[in-house]
């Protein structure tokens, strides 16, 4: 029932909330930079699909 | 080219919209029944389901589940149609949807109103029906993939990316926070204890504001703000970081619910760290959204709708600027237990969520019927009575938080504390009765909505399926410029669900993972002894009562609350509390050392008037509690359960537990007898006055 003692049994368990922390950083950048280079075209188009009544 | 004919599904877009509005009137008046409740608190009528701490609960998840709840699938079912050009995957998940989260909304509104509840803030719902929400939330997750997977449009507009953010988001959390081992058919205890559950339930707490009163609200946003005003979002890149900015900052900062508690220092920290950060994303999207209206302001002189989007997405601004202030140590220590956080959510609940949906509705529901809005000047007038009701409830809140916080602070020349705590109630009851006041406001508003749309409807013709026509989606989609990695992930729904969840599992790991570290019985104290069978039975009609929505269990390390309510509380008092019962508002005193503070017969007094003991107190009645026997066939099973959960009582001590209850009883009914009150001991005040009386005395000093 007391599952905390399987995490404790971990050896360097700290590390993997960095890691975590890491990780989503990178990945959040990487986002943000896509954001920001993605193609006029494509974002013109994506941002007026609401608006189109077909 | 070659068009495929279909139609959009308005029919439970329709349903979706109903339920949200008469759920919303209903968990309305539970509030506004609440908050009258605090300046006549004989409107309880001396009637267990009418009292305080149990229309508190229905008001909270009635606004929340149903009234928002709703809403969300409305606007989820109608944009999500049109975004991917598709009719909803199938008819029959939607119904299930419709119906099953209705049933689930009902059950639970009936199963507070008479007592069942985990005793956990926002997720008071016994485990049965957690089990079906988490079965409904699987069906509208289906059906909202299998739309995704059949659409004709390639790209997933941003919206859709905060539904699907918002499904994963809110399956993970209501799971991990829904761990609970049942004792019998509506009844279970927290599968954590103490410091862990709060933390958990916390981390559950912040982030439901987050993935469903808000990621939701703000893919609907972008839906519905560019369709009112006719014209794209002001920078559609801008809503992309938006959305990953806030998968990605809020479910770090779930700690800033337990400041000065013992979560590790730097976790507490990183808490507030990442709150302030989350203004850069919130203010970025307030302004996404007020920024599509430019060139468009004219028309929001007229248009009740715009009118109703801007006031929602200004309060969305407030409301986030406030919340990174509120996770400041220095704004917390004078914040929490005060009206200010009823003022914040109020922000967040009346302007943003409350102004959203109306607009919605209005623009929503005559295209629904093929016609105009029955009576334009109504929904002005409706705006305005909104407003105000804003205005006359948040403003008295404000006013009351920090009178009461500055008195409960204040001392004497000669070191003693200058008020008492009932003092500090009776400056601040004013408050509450205006709070009302803008309550009715708020209603009527509501009402007049009721009214515009029911004419608005009668006088149309409702469209159940929309003929809609779409080129079919090519096998091979037409690339502008470079392929990129993000277009791959965007033309992927099942993918992009796995990855989010991925994303905010390992937020939520940061964060959970130091919480489990925490050894459950460090620092340890030997002194801290489980609860006698007699003292668990106190405690369950204590969560039972909804005790917690009045009264904290958790003094903090500052000077005037140690000298009003003994010394502070430690992390090793709570091992055996399952559910924990910290509280987040204090509209009594603390509890967390009321063992012993008073004799037997003050508390058999005080809970059935409360006035005789505390002029002028604005506690309700407890008359049931001295006429309803305890369940003693129960206790074996509760100390079974108790047991599998961790807390040390001795192999077979359940077949020995009635007979220690007994005596227990026994001994406070002769206590009560002396001071001439009569009273079986198998009632169910006795086993509440052995709770109370048991309360903080393990580490007592002196």
């Amino acid at each position: 029932m007391k599952f905390i003692n399987y995490l404790q049994s971990i050896t360097g368990v700290s590390i993997y909330p960095m890691i975590s922390l890491v990780l989503f950083s990178l990945f959040f950048i990487a986002a943000a930079f896509w954001a920001l280079k993605a193609p006029k075209g494509m974002v013109d188009h994506i941002s007026n699909i609401p608006l189109d009544e077909s | 080219m070659s068009l495929e004919k279909f139609a959009y599904d308005n029919r439970t877009v329709k349903w979706f919209a109903y339920a949200s509005i008469g759920w919303g009137l209903i968990g309305m008046l539970a509030g506004l029944w609440a908050a009258l409740a605090l300046v006549l608190p004989g409107i309880n009528l001396d009637f267990a389901p009418t009292t305080f701490g149990r229309i508190r609960p229905v008001h909270t998840n009635a606004v929340i589940f149903a009234f928002v709840g709703n809403g969300i699938f409305m606007g989820v079912y109608y944009s999500l149609q049109r975004l991917c050009k598709a009719r909803m995957y199938s008819d029959l998940l939607s119904k299930i949807h419709f119906w099953g989260w209705q049933a689930i909304i009902a059950c639970g509104a009936l199963s507070l109103f008479m007592g069942f509840t985990t005793g956990k803030e926002y997720a008071e719902l016994e485990w049965p029906l957690d089990i079906a929400i988490t079965l409904i939330w699987v069906v509208f997750g289906a059906n909202m993939l299998g739309t995704i997977l059949k659409r004709r449009e390639a790209h997933l507009y941003v919206a859709i990316w905060f539904y699907i953010g918002t499904w994963v988001a809110i399956a993970m959390l209501h799971i991990i926070n829904s761990f609970e081992l049942p004792l019998s058919f509506m009844k279970s205890y927290s599968w954590y204890a103490g410091v862990q559950d709060a933390l958990v339930q916390w981390w559950y707490g912040h982030n439901a504001v987050a993935f469903f009163l808000t990621t939701p609200y703000l893919g609907l946003m972008y839906y519905f703000v560019p369709k009112a005003a006719n014209r794209p979002v002001y920078s559609y890149r801008w809503s992309i970081i938006h959305f990953w900015a806030l998968i990605f900052i809020y479910i770090w900062a779930g700690p800033h619910h337990l400041l000065y508690t013992a979560l590790p220092e730097w976790a507490q920290s990183l808490g507030t760290v990442f709150s302030i950060m989350l203004i850069a994303p919130s203010w970025g999207g307030m302004l996404n959204g007020l920024l599509t209206l430019r060139g468009a302001w004219d028309r929001v002189r007229e248009d009740a709708i715009l009118k109703f989007f801007v006031v929602a997405l200004t309060c969305y601004g407030m409301a986030t600027f406030e919340g990174p202030m509120l996770s400041l140590k220095n704004v917390n220590a004078i914040s929490h237990y005060t009206d200010w956080t009823i003022a914040h959510v109020h922000v967040g609940a009346l302007g943003w969520n409350g102004f959203l949906t109306f607009g919605i509705l209005y623009w929503l529901l005559p295209r629904l019927f093929s016609t105009e809005l029955y009576n334009r000047k109504w929904a002005n007038t409706h705006f305005w009575l909104g407003t105000l009701g804003i205005i006359f409830y948040v403003i008295p809140m404000y006013w009351a938080a920090f009178t009461q916080s500055m008195m409960w602070k204040e001392f004497t020349a000669e070191g003693q504390l200058k008020y008492q705590f009932l003092e500090t109630v009776h400056t601040v009851v004013p408050m509450y009765a205006l709070r009302a006041v803008g309550g009715v406001f708020y209603i009527s508003g509501v009402i007049l909505m009721i009214v515009n749309l029911a004419k608005t409807i009668s006088r149309g013709t409702f469209v159940a399926d929309e003929a809609a026509e779409a080129p079919a989606l090519p096998k091979v989609i037409e690339v502008h410029g470079k392929a990129h990695w993000h277009n791959w992930i965007e033309r992927r729904p099942i993918q992009l669900a796995v990855f989010s969840l991925i994303v905010v599992a390992i937020g939520g790991l940061l964060e959970l993972v130091p919480t489990f570290l925490v050894r459950s019985n460090i620092p340890t104290i030997t002194s801290v002894k489980p609860y006698t069978p007699l003292e668990l039975h106190g405690r369950d009609i204590y969560i039972r009562e909804g005790c917690y929505t009045c009264h904290s269990q958790m003094i903090r390390p500052f000077r005037d609350e140690v000298a009003r309510y003994g010394e502070y509380s430690k992390a090793g008092e709570f091992v055996y509390d399952h559910p924990f019962q910290w509280g987040s508002k204090r509209t009594g005193p603390d509890l967390a050392r009321i063992g012993g503070k008073y004799p037997d017969s003050w508390h058999y007094n005080h809970m059935l008037d409360p006035t005789s003991m505390s002029p002028g107190s604005i506690m309700p009645r407890y008359p049931w509690l001295f006429e309803d026997r305890m369940d003693k066939t129960k206790t074996p099973a509760m100390i079974t359960v108790m047991r599998k959960l961790g807390v040390p009582y001795a192999p077979g001590y359940e077949n020995q537990a009635n007979a220690d209850l007994e005596k227990q009883a026994s001994e406070i009914a002769g206590s009560l007898e002396k001071e001439k009150l009569h009273v079986g001991k198998d009632r169910e005040i006795v086993a509440l006055i052995a709770y109370l009386q048991r309360m903080g005395k393990d580490i007592k000093t002196k």
